[in-house]
Parts: structure tokens; sequence; C-alpha cells
């Protein structure tokens, strides 16, 4: 895969500026993440086809496609989250393509699966402090109350009684505490309000401040742009296409073609 | 003193007789439900664990000499390391099948230690002494309280508060009550969840073997005591809920009274009225007591 100018890409985004600064140092590292020939099954249903994609570290990355294109099923497979896979899939160069999912997360993975996942039997502030911390230098909890202050208001609450929003907010939040410095975030902006949809678009954009490499799965076209340093276009279990967040604007129809919108 | 023509003294014999088995219902339903929910196993072999337990009491007397209170330390050691044993080779391969592969391999496996102690040690019981602390009677003014029984129910109620509080209230419990949720999900936060189960149903047979333990001066020591118990514990856990941690403990207890109590009353009835109340619970609320309704 033909390595892009990742700063060209950067310029184009708002700000802050300090993203593109972080790209330049983490170039030459390894890959946060490297995926290569993967295909997975569910059962006997053959999902992914071959998918191929890299992400830097820090980089903020969005897969894009339609429905069924296998876009969680990619989030979902890094994780060891699917009956089977082949391939490769390196995290920070590490091969993890046949190592169990727990094994997988304690190499800084955080998951925010797209049905969310908030356990009914545990409080909200239960739920914020169930995973295990798998790297130093993760959020504290006052860090975290202090960016989303409903998760404050509603500690005690059962995590199932929040609102749609606050799930959300709970979903991505206790990923931050465990110090998991590679994001797989899918479909977070889905069936939201638009405050909170701005309110997540703000925290991804501190979240790149501070380097976390991001990799997202959005139906939200418009949600997911301005945020992505670069764009995985998938369709029927491949990688079809992908775009630098500069070059989007010349790329916009064949988008549309793709996506179906 | 009489309470609708029935002696007091009989009356909270009885009672004190339901409150008795009623802990053993309730420790033998509770380790049911853990392993329930965690696993998603029906553990039909949980009897066989319970007449291990009191075998192991036994065993360590007989041949050893250690006493009681030995076994009470020991015997759920051993049991749970058994049951690790039991889950590492065989359980963990239906995990992913139908419930129904789970109750028939645990049926199976609870037929087949059946047949290993009787033929090893005969179908009649084998006595079990009181421990020498626990022998005689305490006179409360209102009737006499056996030390042993009074014994067994503050042990029972002290284990299934102990496990209450665990799962309940602390971190450890925190990722049980989730892997039960969503056993992936929590594997994916970077939780050995495998290992989790594996000690889940060593714990949960651990409490069988220390019912075992428990029951064992009280009934004679049989390799048949599992079977007789386990279709009335079952009887409680569907009335409690399906994997419900409290439900099983309170429906446990409240149900050895309510076998007390019929058996004061109308002691025809005894032996079935815990069916007869599955049977209503079943028909009111299907999830049981305290169970989610989905």
């Amino acid at each position: 895969m033909a390595e892009r100018d990742l700063a060209a890409g950067g310029s184009n985004t708002p700000p802050p500026g300090a993203v593109t600064g972080a790209f330049h140092g983490a170039r030459l590292a390894t890959p946060a993440l490297s995926i290569g020939g993967l295909h997975a099954w569910y059962g006997e249903s053959h999902i992914l086809h071959g998918v191929d994609l890299e992400v830097q570290q820090g980089e903020v990355v969005s897969l894009l496609g339609r429905n069924g294109a296998g876009r969680t099923t990619t989030l979902r497979a890094i994780l060891g989250l699917v009956g089977r896979r082949t391939g490769s899939i390196k995290i920070d160069g590490v091969e993890v393509v046949d190592a169990q999912p727990h094994h997988i997360a304690r190499l800084g993975v955080g998951y925010c699966p797209e049905e969310r996942g908030i356990f009914a039997s545990l409080s909200c502030e239960e739920n914020l402090l169930l995973p295990p911390l798998v790297k130093p230098g993760g959020m504290s909890l006052d860090d975290i109350y202090a960016m989303f202050p409903n998760l404050a208001e509603r500690r005690a609450s059962q995590g199932t009684r929040l609102s749609g929003g606050e799930q959300q907010m709970l979903a991505v939040a206790r990923i931050l505490r465990t110090g998991a410095r590679l994001l797989l975030l899918d479909e977070i902006s889905e069936g939201l309000a638009p405050v909170i949809v701005q309110a997540l678009d703000r925290m991804i954009r501190r979240l790149k401040t501070l380097g976390y490499t991001i990799v997202m799965v959005e139906q939200n076209f418009r949600f997911a742009a301005p945020l992505a340093d670069r764009l995985y276009v998938m369709e029927h279990g491949c990688v079809v296409e992908q775009f630098a967040a500069a070059e989007l604007d010349s790329n916009m129809d064949r988008l549309r073609d793709y996506l179906g919108v | 003193m009489e309470i609708l023509g029935i002696p007091l003294q009989a009356l909270l014999g009885q009672l004190l007789l339901g409150l008795v088995n009623g802990s053993f219902y309730a420790m033998l339903s509770l380790g049911l439900a853990v392993i329930f929910g965690l696993l998603n196993i029906i553990n039909f072999s949980h009897g066989a664990m319970y007449m291990m337990g009191a075998y192991v009491a036994w065993m360590m007397m007989e041949y050893l000499g250690l006493g009681y209170w030995w076994s009470l330390a020991i015997a759920p050691i051993v049991i749970g390391a058994f049951g690790i044993v039991i889950e590492r080779l065989l359980i963990r391969h239906v995990y992913k099948l139908d419930h129904l592969y789970g109750l028939l391999l645990t049926f199976g496996l609870a037929l087949v230690i059946e047949g290993v102690y009787r033929d090893r040690f005969g179908a009649s019981g084998q006595p079990y002494g009181v421990p020498d602390a626990l022998r005689g009677a305490t006179n409360l003014g209102f009737m006499i309280l056996p030390n042993y029984r009074a014994w067994v129910v503050v042990a029972s109620l002290l284990v299934c508060f102990l496990t209450w509080f665990v799962i309940e209230r602390t971190r450890i419990g925190s990722y049980l009550r989730a892997g039960t949720e969503n056993p992936r999900l929590v594997q994916a936060f970077g939780v050995n969840v495998p290992r989790m189960v594996m000690l889940t149903y060593g714990f949960g047979v651990a409490l069988a073997a220390v019912a075992g333990v428990l029951a064992a001066p009280i009934i004679q020591v049989s390799p048949l005591m599992g079977s007789n118990v386990i279709i009335v514990v079952f009887a409680v856990v569907v009335i409690g809920g399906m994997g419900s941690i409290l439900g099983s403990i309170l429906t446990g207890l409240a149900l050895g009274l309510v076998e007390g109590l019929t058996r004061v009353f109308y002691p025809e009835a005894s032996a079935t009225v815990v069916f007869v109340v599955m049977a209503l619970v079943l028909m009111l609320r299907p999830a049981g007591l305290f169970g989610r309704e989905s």
C-alpha cells in the first residue's frame, strides 16, 4: 500500500494545529495498526475478503462504506471477536492474528462497540471502572468526569438507565481510563442528538491533540470527514479506496457512489 | 401455647428444620445461579459435588483422622479443584452449544460420579458425628435449639452473604456481573474471561462442597444424598429466577420455611409444596420471582 503524505492531509484539517506536529514525530515509528490480507468468518459466512490497511501512530482514520461492507467486522476482527480470521494484524508491530481478545486488549487497544455494550447490572461508575488498566498513562476518573460532567452526575445510576447520549459517552469514556492508545470506535455518533454529536466531535479533537490513534467506523460522513486524517472506503469485505483528508474534495463524486448518498 | 391448634414448640421445631433445609437450598442454588450466570451451564452435577463434599469430610475422618473443622476448610478446595479439572476437560467444550448439551453432559457426569461412589462405598449411608464444640442443645425458653442446626443456619447465611457481597459490591464481582451479560466484550477489555469462567465453576462447586460438609452430621453421608436434594434445588432456582444471586438465596430460605410450615399443617404435601409453588410462579412470572423479564 502506498504511503501518503499525511502532513498534507493534516494541514487541511481544522485546528488544533498541534495535530500535524504529532504526526511528524510519529511518522518514522512502527505503525500503530497494520492489517494485511485479513479474512474473517462468522461461522460459515465469509465476511472479510483480504482487508489491507495501515494506521500510523497518532493518526485518526475513518472506515466508510455501506451497511454490510465489513467495517464493524474489521474492528471486531482486530480484537479477535469474530469466529475465525486469517492474514496479518499487527498492533505496534506485534502480530495478533492468533491471539486471544484479552491479550490483544492488553497491547493497548480500547474498543467501543456499535451497540455500546453498557452493562445493566453495573452502575454508571462501575461501568466506567470495569475495563482493567492495560497501559500506564490513562486518564484519571477526575479527568473523565471533567470531560463528561453528565457522567459525574449519574455515577450511581444503573448503566442502562442513562440516556442514549450518556451511554455513548460512557462507552467511550471507559476506554480512556485504561491507558489504551489505539481506540476502535464503532458508529459513536449514530442516532444521537446534534448537541451530543458536537460533544463527541470536541472529544475526538481533544484526543487527537493528546496523540491517541483512532480508527472510527462511521455511517455519518459529515461527522467523520472533518475529524479524519485519512479515510478508507470498504465494499464487500475489502478496502476499495483510500483518501487523505486533503484529497477529499476532489474525490467527493466517487465517494458518493461508494456510499450511495 | 398453641397457634391454630398446633403447639408452639412443634411449630418452631418445624420452622427451624425448614430453615436448616432452606440453608442448604440457598447455598446449593446460589452455586447453581453463579455457574448458570457466567457459564450458561445448568449444572446437573451440582448434587454430586455436594455429595462428594460430604464424602471428603467422611474420608478425612475415616482415613486421616482429621475432624470436622479441617474438612470444612479442605473439602471445598478439593472439590473446587476437581470442578476446575472437569471444567477444563469437559464442560468448556459445550459452551457454544445449546443449553441442553451442558445439561446432558453434567447429568451424565452426576450419574458416573454417583455410580463410582455406590460401587466403592455401597448405597447405604455412613454416619458422621457432630463436632464436639457443637454438640448438645440450648434451651431458649420457648424451644430447645440444637446447637449444630443453629450453626448450619448461621454458617450458611454467612457464606451466602459473603458470596453476595463479593459479587454485588466488589470489583471482582463487577467482572463477574459484566461477564454474565456480555463475556466477549469483557474479554475485549482485557479480562481473561476463560480463566474467570474456570474459577467461577470451581467456586460454585466449592459452595456445594461446603453445603455437603455442613450436611454430613445431619443426614447420613450416602452416594444418593445429592440426587435427593438436587431436584428441589432446581425448583428453587426456577422459582427465584435463573441466575439471580439474591433471588436464589432468599428463595432457598423461604422455600425451606414453606416446607417446614407445610409439614406442620398438612404433612402429606410437604414433599410436593415446592413444586406447586414452582408451577404457580411459572404461570404468573415465568422469569422467576427475582429474574429479569426479557
